[in-house]
Order: structure tokens, then C-alpha cells, then sequence
């Protein structure tokens, strides 16, 4: 696996084990061997769509068994409403989905999973996915806890803390959308410029939860629950290269008049 | 304490709270109280560090029975911290620490073969209903599972589709979509208006195509089962949005990327999945352009 997370190319494989069978001539038998059975496995199956939908297949007639039918009850009562407590925003990077690391189980939590866990702004027709997310979660549901998780090693982080600072963009869609989070990269830029580039992403990747959690309070029915205590707000950072997990809570209110 | 003024509003204070968790044999470090400003510049620290040793570990509660325990009510802050905490702690030893080698390899990189575009209701979690395990799967989560076109312009999703389709190369997208979707019961409750103040009405009118196609095809049927005719049809609405995206549509044309649906019913606990024939299908014709192959009904 090369370090960008993209997948080997074939052919520098292949030259990967002729390189390795011309320097030691004899494992070529052991390599013939292995060489002609993997051909043979690759022959039966059809990479791609058959192994997707085998894998679905078995993960569904698991869940069916081992966890449906086993809590009969919890199922009806969930077929007929949710009434989740969290809100949850989570990284759609595929290491870090909070139903393994935090254990939710059905009915919980509602899930918001995007690009570096980013909340926006208050904007009715630029972020009108977020927003219906909140709303209806709020408002709807009245969940109690908002919690945005970040974690480490995210590719939407370094996206953001990768863009030259003429703003110039490569992607269609990615940068902007992760320059929601400018201004936790212009601060750990600011206050840590002596910090080697992954620990700035780091600090990046906590900052810009507190960035989110800002931004939720932009949303006047979640600074409402907030300010009459029906909802709490809370950062998370989890770090899967330590096995460790960061949570914290924001704390805001309005004082009596001073005057 | 910073005080923020702003005008002649009310004085806000925003601090982050120290947040201390009890516990005898774990070790943690209690923070000074931080500030948080939002408009100014301040120094954040983070209120609380857990170090998830392995001698505390031992004192999580290990829950044997079936039915699983959940948080009833969350009320009392430190009550959810604490589960929270214990949660995360029963995960690192039974999962994490067990398959150390595994979780190390996926720090370096992921190389999921799914993106995954599911609703974020609290019942219908992809991991959970179709076993994907950590580094299986790319999930983007949204109100309604819906991709809305790439004449929509930037939003959540599409950002998470490029990444997933040009970074990671992901062979496969599945759009899976469930039943009694709340999303899709105020698409169809909704009048036909073009901008309002609901956000979740601005975002469900991405799968207005599938409203129309409802209404036209199942208008003789009950509301509730014309909702669920809807769930179906949006997905496959989605679908055929996924390729206006020429990057998409690109790998989908060269066979390196497949474009599934996926419906899970959990009224009777039953999932119905299939694929799009890209070849028969015509993403240019105005309404149910779209032809669907290898269909299976799992129950």
C-alpha cells in the first residue's frame, strides 16, 4: 500500500517480485508454485461486483441473525420511531465510523458523516444538506448531545492545510468544502508555525472541530436548546494511530443583564 | 474568562468547561479552564486528555448480554462523558487492541473498495446492517440518501464523492436507502416551492425526479406506500445523478467502477439490492432514464 492510500499499480508489483527472484534465483521454484495458484484464483473470480455484493450479502444475513433477531423487541419499538439522543458528525473516512469506536447502536445516534467532519455555517441555500441534518435532528427529534469527532491522519486536514495561499484550487468540490475549516488552519498556522507538518495537522484536525462547534451555534434553533440547557455540545478527536480518544465540552450561555 | 462584546448585544461568555472523569485506577489529567473565542483569537486547549491505558481498561464493565445497553438520557452531562469514555475503552481492548497489526496497517492508509451513501438516521447505520468493518467502507451520511446532481454546484456530498472516486479509487458505490425515511415522507409532504426558510426542505427538493415519478405512477396507492415507492425511486434517482459527474462517469463507462442501490426495509428486516446497467440505461431522458441488473431480495 503506498503511503497516499492509493493502491499499488500492477506492474511495479510485478517488477517488485522480479526484481526480488533475479537477486535470489532460488525461491523461483516456491515462486513458480504460488505464482500458478494465484493465477487460478484469479481466474475464478470475478473481481469487482461479485465479491461487492457477496460481501454485503454476508455482512446483511449476519446482522439479521446475530443482532435483529436476537432483540426482537428493540427492532419493533425502532420500527416504529427513532428517538436518538446524539447528533453525531463523524468523518466519512472508512477507519472511523462511530458506531465502532463508540459503540452506538441502532437508534442512538443520528450520523452525519462528510468530508473532515465539517460543520457550516448557517446558510439556507449554500449548506442546505448540513443544515436539514441539525434541523431535523433538533427540532424534530430533540436529540440532546451534538458531537462532532474528528481524528488523525485525515485526508480532508491535509487537504485543507494543503491549499497555497493564493486560494488557487485543483479539485472541483473537495477544497471547497474544506475551507469551511480556514480559520482553525489560519490559527494553528499563526500560533504553532514551529510544529513539524503532520503535528500541525494535528492541531489542525482538533481546531477545526472547534470550528464546527462555533458554527453550530450559527443555527438559531441549536443556540436556543444550548442557551435553555436541552442541548450540549461536545468535540471529540480520535487517534487512530495511539489508540486514544479526545473529548471535550463547549460551554455557552448568555449572563443577566449587567446594566 | 474572555467576555466578547459584540455592539450593544448581550455579553457572551465562551468557555470550554474543565471536564474531570472519576476514576480510581484511570489515569487522567485534570486542564485548566481554556477559552474558546470564536471571534477573536485565543489559545484552546483541550479540556481533557484521556490516556486509554491498558491497566484501566480492566475495569470496564463488560456487557455479556444480548440485548445491548443504551443511553436512555443524557440530562447529566458527565453521565454521557463517562459512557462515552467506557465505550470507547471496551472498543480499544476488544477490537482495537485485538487486531493491533490490522489497525496499525490502516493508520498508514485506507484503500476502501465502497463509498457508501447512506441516510443518517439512527437506525440504518451501514456498519451496523451490512458488517463493513473499519477500512472497508467510505460513508457519507445525509438526510435521505441523496446525491444531488453536479449542476447543484459544491455541497457535502459531492466532496465526498470526488474524494472517494478520484483519491481512493473506490470500485463500487452503493446508495442505500430504508424505509420510513423521514427525508423522504417531507419530500412528499411538501407544496412545490422553490426556495424556503426549512432547510430540510431546500435539501430534500433534490429528489423532486423521484416525487414526480411517484405521484405519476402510485398516485392511486396510500401515502404511507407511496413514501416507500418514493425511497426506491430516489435512489435510483441518485443514481443516475451520480453520473453527471464526468469523473464518475468515466470509470462507470471503462467497467471500473459499479453503481449499486440497496434498500433496507426494517419493518421486516429484508434488503433488496441491485445494480444500474449503465449500458441500457439513458441519464439524459427527463424521468426513469435508468435500467437496473442483478437484482436480489435478502430476507
Amino acid at each position: 500500500m503506498a503511503s497516499n492510500g492509493k493502491p499499488i499499480h500492477i506492474d511495479d508489483a510485478i517488477n517488485g517480485l522480479k526484481k526480488l527472484l533475479s537477486e535470489n534465483e532460488d525461491l523461483q521454484t516456491v515462486a513458480v508454485a504460488k505464482i500458478k495458484q494465484l493465477t487460478a484464483e484469479l481466474e475464478g473470480v470475478d473481481a469487482g461486483e461479485f465479491n461487492a455484493v457477496e460481501r454485503i450479502r454476508d455482512g446483511f444475513t449476519r446482522f439479521k441473525k446475530e443482532k435483529y433477531e436476537t432483540n426482537p423487541t428493540l427492532y419493533g419499538e425502532l420500527a416504529k420511531g427513532q428517538s436518538p439522543k446524539f447528533l453525531v458528525f463523524a468523518c466519512a473516512d472508512s477507519r472511523v465510523c462511530p458506531s465502532h469506536i463508540l459503540d452506538f447502536q441502532p437508534g442512538e445516534a443520528f450520523v452525519v458523516r462528510n468530508i473532515a467532519n465539517m460543520v457550516p455555517p448557517y446558510d439556507t441555500i449554500k449548506h442546505s444538506g448540513a443544515g436539514a441534518a441539525i434541523e431535523y435532528a433538533v427540532v424534530h427529534l430533540k436529540v440532546e448531545n451534538i458531537v462532532v469527532i474528528g481524528h488523525s491522519c485525515c485526508g480532508g486536514i491535509k487537504g485543507l492545510m494543503s491549499i497555497p495561499d493564493d486560494g488557487t484550487e485543483a479539485s472541483d468540490f473537495i477544497e471547497q468544502w474544506v475551507k469551511i475549516g480556514l480559520a482553525a488552519k489560519s490559527k494553528v498556522k499563526a500560533d504553532c508555525s514551529d510544529l513539524e507538518y503532520s503535528d500541525l495537522c494535528t492541531k489542525c484536525e482538533k481546531e477545526a472541530v472547534n470550528v464546527s462547534l462555533g458554527n453550530l451555534l450559527t443555527y438559531p434553533f441549536v443556540r436556543e436548546a444550548v442557551v435553555n440547557k436541552k442541548l450540549s455540545l461536545k468535540g471529540g478527536h480520535y487517534d487512530f494511530v495511539n489508540g486514544s480518544f479526545d473529548l471535550w465540552n463547549l460551554d455557552f450561555g448568555f449572563s443577566s443583564s449587567l446594566i | 474568562m474572555a467576555q466578547l462584546s459584540l455592539g450593544s448585544s448581550p455579553i457572551y461568555k465562551a468557555e470550554s468547561a474543565r471536564s474531570t472523569i472519576f476514576h480510581p485506577k484511570l489515569k487522567f489529567l485534570e486542564v485548566e479552564q481554556t477559552q474558546l473565542g470564536f471571534w477573536n483569537s485565543s489559545k484552546s486547549n483541550m479540556a481533557l486528555r484521556l490516556q486509554a491505558s491498558t491497566e484501566g481498561v480492566a475495569l470496564v464493565q463488560e456487557t455479556t448480554e444480548t440485548t445491548p445497553k443504551l443511553i436512555k438520557s443524557t440530562n447529566d452531562s458527565s453521565h454521557s462523558f463517562t459512557e462515552m469514555k467506557n465505550r470507547f475503552l471496551s472498543f480499544k481492548k476488544h477490537k482495537y487492541l485485538e487486531n493491533l497489526e490490522r489497525y496499525q496497517e490502516l493508520a498508514q492508509a485506507q484503500a476502501p473498495k465502497f463509498l457508501v451513501i447512506s441516510c443518517a438516521d439512527s437506525r440504518v447505520c451501514p456498519s451496523y446492517i451490512l458488517g463493513f468493518q473499519p477500512g472497508e467502507a467510505f460513508v457519507v451520511r445525509n438526510v435521505a440518501n441523496l446525491v444531488p446532481p453536479f449542476e447543484n454546484g459544491p455541497c457535502e456530498t459531492n466532496a465526498a464523492l470526488e474524494f472517494s472516486v478520484t483519491a481512493l479509487e473506490v470500485e463500487n458505490i452503493l446508495v442505500t436507502g430504508h424505509s420510513c425515511c423521514g427525508g423522504i415522507r417531507a419530500l412528499m409532504s411538501m407544496e412545490d416551492e422553490e426556495n424556503s426558510s426549512s432547510f430540510i426542505k431546500n435539501w430534500v427538493v433534490v429528489g423532486k425526479a423521484a416525487k414526480s415519478t411517484t405521484k405519476a405512477t402510485a398516485s392511486n396507492l396510500s401515502f404511507d406506500q407511496q413514501c416507500k415507492h418514493c425511497e426506491k425511486e430516489s435512489i435510483n434517482n441518485s443514481l443516475l445523478n451520480l453520473l453527471t459527474y464526468p469523473w464518475v462517469e468515466e470509470r462507470v463507462a471503462k467497467g471500473l467502477l459499479s453503481l449499486h442501490g440497496g434498500y433496507y426495509n426494517f419493518v421486516d428486516c429484508t434488503y433488496e439490492k441491485w445494480t444500474l446497467d449503465y449500458q441500457k440505461s439513458n441519464p439524459k431522458q427527463e424521468t426513469g432514464g435508468y435500467a437496473i441488473k442483478n437484482r436480489e431480495f435478502w430476507s
